[in-house]
């Protein structure tokens, strides 16, 4: 199934197993649901339980918090993460922290779905990536799934744990397919994934970019360099132990950061394993973000932007102190700025 | 107090909405060309409000809009040419490039910017009227809204201060009864007018019926003379509807999110045949005319989207360029 349909099928899961969760958002219940992503969920769980709301993203944040107080499993969806931006005050304040400021009392059980967009002149505020802002506050996980499986997987885990969870799902990644298991599969929050095995370098990577490096690394094996490939899956808690066992095999680490350069969570990984490694660093580590500049709507200003195969090629390239070959990566049969060719617009 | 349409206004009117009309049709017949790469929200169907606001203000007024703000851009004399080709992500648009169809700018016409957040320019705008009442300038400034901006905390905290402080701020609200697919039935309670609500939090507040531009008018000019002579913050609530999909070029009912007779219903309301047929019958306007500011426009519109296929992009430097002022350079 496509990772929408994933999505789709881990919230009526959910919701068929647990009166408890209720699923809402600006569009939920609409003709488009959502991506997709909520197709017939109120037709099938009812309007109690899966509903719209007015555009009142903070206050409906506080709601589902309370609610998640009075023991309901809410999952509440933004269809960008910039829209989320206006319910800071109640993730930060209320959801992280109501656990640490009662004295562990209660936490929140909130699931926050945040799209991620990109392209088609998305722009300044409907294509960031804030991952590092909701990472930086203790009291809340973050997960970021690349495949079908692991949305699936963590959006269970994240709805039947006991903790608030960011869930950024990038846009692109709807359309994805994946071997998905059926019913209640779940993917426990803080365990990376390992997509590639081999000694020559690390290479960790998150949501869209594992695709991204997953084509890379697959193209660089065919040179005669192998790397290990890790997909992170979740940004906070993370996997230290699987990076640090990996870089102490390789001593050569390339992270890739969806989000900003500066303050990012590349630069946490390098921080730690630099500390942690030290002795077994054979290069100085790297890391391929976005750049410390909003993402302009002109196509002209995207153009090498983010993060691509051809990029990640050329760095594990230059990490060994090889030329590898990675232009013909950069050769794709639709322009930069879609998702494939057959995306016309306008979203 | 009603206002009777002069015979020059109501044909600054008239032309207005159908320049808007065309300009937003060139954009939705050649969308699908795929050089405007950015997400597009169109006005047809909705051009009364705009138009007869645009009447209203002066040259010394300003004025801030959000993602729907082409119609707004216009009737206050922004750059047609500059709008296309931001649109079109090009060196010369309103903004660079950097912003597209949502973020509109023309500061020489007193359009301050429209931003892609809901209800996100709203604080904006009273602070715009802040800094008039603090300077002592004549003016207000214009804030244009959708109906669910009144959902939003901003604009309760935002009122509350300009009405705290008598602001000269106008807001227009456009009630065209959805926000993307989603009635007004699912976001306020049975029954709550959004001019009521406004009248509750002490802005002086009226409603009537968008599609007809000279009612519009007569309401907004109401208002806006309360706010010149001091009275602090007012609100119109304009009833309008909006004709294609929420964001891009086709209709989409078909969706089922609406009927096609509520659809029909508002056609029939058409704004632009109303007012043109009552300034014909009064002999405001003639066939002459008419056809005068339809070939003028279509040549205008014709140059504009000739500028912005021309123009060049912007140069790839400028992707981290206009982030902070000089003094700030960026990192290393
Ligand atoms: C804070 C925020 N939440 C959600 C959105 C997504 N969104 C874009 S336009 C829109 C509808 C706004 O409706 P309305 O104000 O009535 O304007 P209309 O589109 O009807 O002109 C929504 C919800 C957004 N841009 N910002
Ligand atoms: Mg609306």
């Amino acid at each position: 199934m496509t990772y929408a349909e994933a999505v789709r099928d881990a919230l009526a899961v959910a919701l068929e197993q647990d009166p408890s969760v209720i699923v809402y958002g600006l569009g939920a219940p609409d003709p488009k649901g959502v991506f997709g992503t909520t197709l017939g969920l109120q037709q099938r769980f009812g309007q109690d339980r899966v509903f719209d709301m007015p555009t009142a993203e903070n206050a409906m944040t506080g709601v589902g918090i309370g609610a998640a107080l009075g023991g309901l499993r809410p999952v509440l969806t933004h269809q960008r993460l910039d829209f989320a931006l206006l319910s800071l005050d109640q993730i930060i304040n209320n959801a992280a922290k109501w656990r640490f400021m009662f004295g562990g009392r209660r936490g929140v059980p909130l699931t926050i779905r945040m799209i991620l967009g990109r392209g088609w002149g998305q722009g300044p505020t409907h294509s960031q990536n804030l991952q590092a802002v909701f990472a930086h506050i203790p009291g809340l996980c973050v997960v970021s799934p690349a495949t079908p499986a692991d949305a699936k997987g963590l959006l269970l885990s994240a709805i039947f744990g006991e903790d608030p969870v960011i869930f950024l799902e990038h846009r692109w990644l709807h359309g994805a397919r994946g071997e998905t298991p059926a019913g209640d599969h779940r993917v426990p929050i803080g365990r990376a994934h390992q997509l590639r095995q081999g000694g020559d370098v690390t290479v960790v990577a998150s949501s869209i970019l594992s695709l991204e490096a997953l084509q890379a690394v697959d193209h660089v094996a065919a040179q005669g360099v192998a790397c290990d490939l890790i997909d992170l899956r979740s940004i906070r808690p993370l996997d230290w132990e699987a990076i640090e066992t990996s870089v102490q095999r390789t001593g050569r680490l390339l992270v890739l950061d969806p989000g900003h350069e500066t303050g990012g969570v590349a630069g946490e990984i390098i921080a730690r394993l630099t500390t942690r490694c030290w002795g077994h660093l054979r290069a100085p580590p790297r890391r391929l973000a976005m750049p410390d500049a909003p993402e302009s709507t002109s196509p002209a200003l995207t153009q090498g932007y983010h993060v691509r195969a051809e990029h990640i090629a050329t760095a594990i390239g230059e990490l060994l102190g090889l030329q590898l070959e990675s232009a013909s990566l950069s050769r794709r049969s639709h322009p930069h700025d879609v998702p494939g060719a057959e995306f016309q617009g306008p979203f | 107090m009603v206002h009777p349409l002069d015979p020059g206004v109501s044909r600054r009117i008239l032309r207005d909405m159908i320049r808007i009309r065309a300009v937003e049709e060139a954009i939705a017949d050649r969308y699908a060309e795929q050089k405007m790469r950015c997400p597009t929200h169109l006005s047809i169907g909705q051009e009364g409000p705009a138009a007869a606001a645009g009447a209203v203000l002066d040259g010394q007024d300003l004025a801030v809009s959000g993602h729907r703000a082409h119609a707004h851009y216009l009737a206050k004399g922004g750059d047609l040419p500059a709008m296309i080709a931001e649109i079109y992500g090009k060196a010369t648009g309103c903004s660079r490039g950097n912003g597209g169809s949502m973020h509109l700018v023309d500061e020489a016409v007193g359009f301050m910017g429209s931003t892609a957040i809901v209800g996100g320019t709203v604080p904006v705008g009273v602070g715009l009227a802040l800094s008039l009442a603090i300077a002592r300038k004549p003016g207000l400034v214009c804030i244009f809204i959708g109906d669910a901006v009144l959902e939003t905390g901003v604009f309760y905290e935002s009122a509350g201060f300009a009405a705290v402080r008598k602001l000269p701020v106008l807001f227009v609200c456009e009630n065209n009864l959805y926000s993307v697919y989603s009635p007004l039935d699912v976001r306020q309670p049975a029954g709550r007018a959004l001019a009521g609500v406004a009248a509750a939090l002490g802005l002086g507040s009226s409603s009537g019926d968008g599609n007809d531009p000279q009612a519009a008018y007569s309401l907004l000019r109401t208002a806006a003379d309360r706010v010149r002579s001091g009275a602090g913050p007012q609100f119109v609530e304009l009833a309008t509807y909006r004709w294609r999909e929420h964001c891009g070029p086709m209709f989409d009912n078909e969706l089922g999110y609406r009927t096609e007779s509520e659809f029909l219903a508002w056609k029939a309301r058409d704004p632009i045949p109303r007012l043109r047929q009552s300034l014909l019958s009064d002999g405001v306007i003639d066939a002459v005319w008419l056809a005068a500011v339809h070939d003028e426009i279509q040549a205008e519109i014709d140059a504009a989207f000739t500028f912005a296929e021309a123009s060049p992009f912007p140069e790839s430097s400028l992707a981290s360029a206009d982030i902070y002022s000089r003094e700030m350079a960026p990192f290393p």
